[in-house]
């Protein structure tokens, strides 16, 4: 006898999110998931989003590692709020992991958590943490042919940061080839083009994220 | 990616919803798959095959696993066009435009099961 169940495989999963995303609307909180291989500049870039929303918008980050709390120590060095995850070798952050770290955040005070996933662009992909959008960063060293190599986690980004801009004239990277294979993955995606360690093109990043906060 | 930790809900979900319905043995467990997710079917299987040994999957011990690979399809916002796709290219055929809108090809899903039950 064939008995049906039309259920989500990664139900448990997507339940905790829906109540997380439900508390981050109540609260008014803007919430990023940002996914990124190691060594893009995710901390890098979360630090110079920092400094061009911190006059308006209350920032609490939350780290998602497999060891190690450096990156979160970089954050609170800043003055902001940071939680540190372990994943203790796991892939990706899931949503009741996303759960525990809250509970030590104000979420009444906040305006704006971002939440750095575990270094990687393929597992992060398929879950849901409750975040209002998922955004990735590729940096210009890893290559232009990347959203050929990982074309889902291109395809679930709401937007997307090139970074290390400022060192495309030593890397043969395609940015024509580039746009055009992610415009074909992701045909309304914004790109931003940024050199988080310079400063150079936040401004515009800065700007997109800042009107999506003020309609949370 | 993490197919173990997929197959694992899978399997938790099958066996207790086969309990509840009183069910002998899970002959098979169907699920749909996109592809545009990042499980891969081959370890889905190899995934499925090694935790259904486990003494708390009894009723799934020989179950077979039938996964359906879902086709992306995404529909035109402009010209109304509904098309398939591979991985990598969105755009719409008819008209070329870019504010397409993806309507299959996420899926994570478990369709259903095939149980004996008892007469």
């Amino acid at each position: 006898m064939q008995i049906d169940l039309k259920q989500p495989i990664l139900e448990k999963n997507d339940r905790i999110a829906s109540e997380l995303r439900e508390r981050f609307a109540q609260n008014h909180v803007y919430v990023v998931d940002l996914l990124a291989s190691p060594g893009s500049g995710k901390t890098s870039t979360i630090l110079a989003t920092i400094d061009a929303l911190r006059d308006e918008f209350n920032i609490a980050i939350i780290e998602g590692d497999i060891a190690s709390s450096v990156d979160a120590e970089r954050i609170k060095a800043q003055g902001i709020a940071a939680v540190q995850i372990n994943t203790g070798g796991a892939c990706h952050l899931e949503s009741d992991m996303v759960k525990r770290a809250i509970d030590v955040l104000d979420l009444e005070r906040l305006d704006l958590i971002i939440i750095e996933n575990v270094g990687n662009l393929v597992c992060p992909t398929d879950f849901d943490l409750g975040e209002n959008v998922k955004v990735m960063i590729l940096s210009v060293p890893e290559g232009d042919d990347k959203p050929l190599k990982y074309p889902g986690v291109f395809q679930v980004a709401q937007a997307i940061i090139l970074n290390k801009v400022d060192t495309l004239p030593v890397f043969d990277f395609d940015v024509e080839a580039f746009t055009s294979s992610v415009k074909r993955l992701n045909p309304q995606v914004p790109i931003f083009h940024v050199a988080a360690t310079r400063g150079e093109g936040v401004e515009e990043w800065a700007e997109w994220l800042a009107e999506r906060i003020r309609q949370a | 990616m993490h197919e173990l930790g997929i197959m694992t809900s899978v399997l938790d979900a099958v066996e207790s919803a086969a309990t509840d319905a009183g069910a002998t043995r899970v002959i098979a467990v169907n699920l749909k798959i996109g592809e545009m997710t990042e499980a891969i079917e081959d370890a889905l299987v190899f995934a499925f095959e090694a935790l259904r040994d486990l003494p708390e999957y009894g009723l799934c011990k020989d179950a077979q696993l039938v996964i359906e690979m879902v086709r992306p399809k995404s529909e035109c916002l402009e010209c109304g066009n509904c098309y398939e796709h591979d991985r990598f290219d969105m755009l719409c055929p008819k008209c070329g435009s870019f504010a397409t809108k993806l309507i299959a090809g996420r899926e994570l899903e478990i369709d259903s099961m095939e149980v004996d039950l008892p007469d």
